[in-house]
């Protein structure tokens, strides 16, 4: 394959205008005669979009009519457009590792806008750059590896879900890891759901069902992954199951251990609304449909000899030597579905909250206008068990505010709240309510028309952000709040507040980050590969996210990008096969001598001394090509292909030719 | 004449920043030349003492923050290089502050700006680098 390059380098560069986004800030036509002055350069074009069929024809033409074996291209960023250039030149035959990327726009026209000069001058200087590594650039391979038909979706959530019922009836094997000890994530708390106000079990609970049915779905209730080892189709994920205290093959969910169990503690699925016991099953429409035993808060953890339970059950299901297991999965793909929680305003007081009874979040009266929550529907404040007839209803309670946190919810919020006024008014039309909001987001299908219906029943929206909430001795609250619209300080006298608390991240979202290097993006959330044309992919190969946990969103945003990050998967399942970068270390055996510093540093096990020889041995298909190994080798046996230390020194050199 | 800075960055965790910085339009001076490698745990001293031989004023080193590196732990072998190697610079009579590391994630594209402005800053202050003058930057050696 070598001999191929015995005539010496034959380099052509391409430089993009990119429209007027390079073009209108570096001197492009300057920088393409400079790179024809560059040793090895044998030709230079510049396009308006070297992306576009015709700029990618251009290369083409290029390397047939010229002979090309090198291709630099200076454009926008390796990390949306390498594979385009990497496959524009396997296809004339030019090895995809002999092309080099030069960054001319999101590191160089973008960054300095007005500085043409110094823009033109430092993208001659990279273009060099780019050439002189080029030079030294080799040809590498690909490998395959075979993708294991498995799959494992961590989250049950309605994302979760819907990803998991696309995979199983595809027919792959699914492995559905939930945290709580049932499926349904957030939407199974929620009472009705925007905008066309339909009752949300109603919905969910039969998807719940056929989750469980599906035969090729394999449900992981009270489990967590907590180490995911291997790469892409390779990937291998340890799941921790928290013990249930209960013999699940036994248990039918009859709950006659709940009727007979002394604890009572606050119900976390009502928001902490009421009581459940420390044996419970989860909510009526739990999947699987079994108790769970609640140690921390059962007698027993006191050192009590409650046998309670024990006595109630029929089946003989309630075992208490239970402890954590852990087991191992092998899957080819990992959709990442952990989703997200709302803000909580007790730490920092907003409005109040948390030392003025009659003040509540907006999921918390959600539950107390669901039929099965605390109050069976009927809405009454803490202060006297009273039904309040004057409401405050008030948006971006922990978004958008530089004090708590700076990210709007997308609109989820503001619909969520008003979803919950509307839901009051439509009960009890007598009941007043206020809406103070900032803005009022309705972007998608019909949510304009809920706004409107919001309106027409008489809703009163403020717009304003509420400055203070007041209590008075009889409980009543004051909300003081500018009206922006009037231009007028007012003084609401309302019975109770609700907040309309912001999306944050979930507290696993860090540690589902840091096991998968997973990077998060400033509000904390997952990053997507992309924000526009990645949307479920993750930098990593075979790892796909869905739902809230990837930004605010609602239902039918999260069950499309479920069933979104779902197909994206099933392309590597489908097919097989998943291709792995030619970018690994090798090692030079006759310059090697043995002091195995680059095993030490290896954070993988891809490294391995072979003690007979005294040399180190690469294993190929471990290698991640990060490197380390190479920077620790202190005689040079140790390389990385593609970033070999020559080719970097080329362009650290090149750097300063100022010819 | 500006200083020329050279910034190694990651792929994954930097190298995105300093994108994020252009797509969001975070300004910095034109000092600044990039160097993608695919770790910031590759960067050898080697390639830094190469760097300020041939009249590099400033060298930057920027990878992910610790426990985020896409490669479990090659930010932390940055780290105790690039000490190292400041403190070889010390003694070289360089001065450790033309070596810079920064930790700097995907979605710091204005941390990524705000550092390279104020590095530049730092840099001018110290002047062109000593080594500098006795480069031949006319005939550099490939």
């Amino acid at each position: 394959m070598e001999k191929v390059y015995e005539g010496g380098e034959r380099i052509g560069v391409f430089v993009c205008r990119c429209g007027v986004n390079i073009g209108g800030v570096v001197d492009c036509d300057e920088v393409a005669r400079y790179a024809a002055t560059l040793p090895g350069v044998v030709c230079v074009s510049v396009n308006k979009f070297t992306c576009s069929d015709s700029g990618q024809a251009d290369i083409q033409e290029h390397i047939r009519k010229y002979n090309l074996n090198r291709v630099v291209v200076a454009a926008c960023t390796p990390k949306t457009h390498e594979p385009t250039f990497r496959v524009c030149c396997e296809e004339v035959g030019v090895n995809q590792y002999l092309f080099e990327f030069v960054n001319i726009r999101d590191q160089c026209s973008w960054m300095h806008i007005w500085d043409h000069e110094g823009a033109t001058e430092k993208a001659k200087d990279l273009v060099r750059m780019g050439v002189y590594r080029a030079k030294l650039l080799e040809p590498l391979e690909e490998s395959e590896v075979a993708v294991d038909q498995n799959a494992v979706v961590i989250g049950a959530g309605v994302a979760g879900m819907q990803a998991a019922m696309d995979l199983g009836d595809m027919g792959f094997h699914v492995y559905l890891v939930e945290k709580e000890p049932s499926i349904g994530g957030r939407m199974a708390r929620f009472d009705k759901v925007f905008p066309t106000n339909d009752c949300s079990i109603c919905i969910l609970g039969p998807k719940m069902v056929e989750v469980a049915r599906n035969e090729n779905i394999e449900i992981m209730s009270y489990a967590e992954v907590v180490e995911v080892k291997g790469f892409v189709g390779n990937f291998e994920a340890t799941i921790e199951h928290k013990p249930r205290y209960i013999d699940v093959d036994k248990c039918t969910g009859c709950a006659q251990c709940t009727e007979k169990c002394p604890v009572e503690v606050p119900y976390d699925f009502n928001e902490g609304f009421g009581t459940r016991k420390a044996a419970y099953v989860p909510f009526p429409q739990a999947v699987p449909l079994r108790a769970v035993i609640d140690l921390e808060n059962c007698l027993r953890s006191e050192g009590k000899e409650c046998k309670a339970c024990i006595k109630a059950c029929e089946r003989d299901a309630i075992d208490f030597s239970q402890e954590k297991k852990y087991s191992k999965v092998k899957a080819g793909v990992i959709i990442v579905a952990p989703g997200f929680v709302t803000y909580d305003p007790e730490p920092r007081n907003d409005y109040g909250y948390g030392m003025d009874d009659n003040v509540i979040t907006t999921m918390e009266f959600e539950r107390l206008l669901n039929a099965a929550g605390p109050t069976e529907g009927h809405v009454i404040r803490a202060s006297d068990c009273k039904e309040p007839m004057r409401l405050g209803f008030i948006n971006c309670v922990g978004s958008r505010d530089v004090k708590t946190n700076v990210h709007c919810s997308g609109g989820v919020c503001c619909m969520f709240n008003m979803k919950n006024a509307i839901l009051l008014k439509e009960k009890r039309p007598e009941i007043s309510c206020y809406l103070f909001y900032i803005d009022i987001r309705a972007p998608f299908r019909g949510y304009e028309e809920f706004y409107n219906r919001a309106r027409e029943l008489g809703i009163r929206f403020v717009r304003g952000r509420p400055s203070e909430v007041i209590e008075k001795e009889n409980g009543n609250l004051v909300i003081r709040a500018e009206d922006t619209l009037k231009g007028v300080v007012r003084n609401i006298e309302v019975d109770l507040v609700v907040l309309g608390t912001g999306i944050v991240p979930h507290s696993d979202i860090e540690k589902i980050s840091k096991m998968l290097k997973i990077p998060r993006a400033a509000d904390g959330l997952l990053m997507e590969a992309h924000p526009k044309l990645g949307p479920v992919d993750t930098v990593l190969g075979g790892v796909f996210v869905a739902g809230g946990a990837s930004g605010p969103k609602d239902i039918p945003l999260s069950v499309a990008q479920g069933s979104g990050a779902a197909a994206r998967a099933a392309r590597l399942l489908v097919t097989g096969k998943a291709k792995i970068e030619g970018i690994t270390a090798v090692s030079d055996a006759e310059r090697c001598i043995g002091c195995s510093l680059c095993v030490d540093v290896c954070p993988y096990v891809a490294l391995t001394l072979d003690k007979k020889e005294g040399k180190v041995m690469v294993v190929e298909a471990i290698c991640k090509g990060c490197g380390t190994c190479a920077a620790s080798c202190p005689v040079g046996a140790m390389e990385q292909r593609h970033f070999k230390t020559e080719q970097v020194e080329a362009q650290v050199k090149s750097l300063f030719a100022l010819t | 004449m500006e200083p020329k800075i050279v910034a190694f960055c990651c792929n994954w965790c930097s190298y995105a920043g300093a994108d994020l910085a252009g797509v969001s339009r975070y300004q910095y001076p034109a000092s600044v030349r990039i160097l993608r490698v695919m770790c910031s745990g590759r960067v050898e001293p080697v390639f830094i003492f190469d760097a300020f031989k041939n009249g590099a004023d400033g060298v930057i080193v920027t990878g992910c923050h610790p426990g985020e590196c896409h490669y479990v732990s090659g930010n932390l072998n940055a780290e105790k290089r690039v000490e190292n190697t400041r403190k070889a610079l010390e003694y070289l009579g360089l001065g450790a502050e033309r070596l810079r590391l920064e930790w700097i994630s995907a979605s710091e594209g204005l941390k990524f700006a705000e550092v390279m402005r104020e590095f530049t800053e730092e840099i001018n202050a110290l002047g062109p680098s000593p080594v500098k003058s006795h480069v031949d930057v006319k005939n550099p050696k490939h």
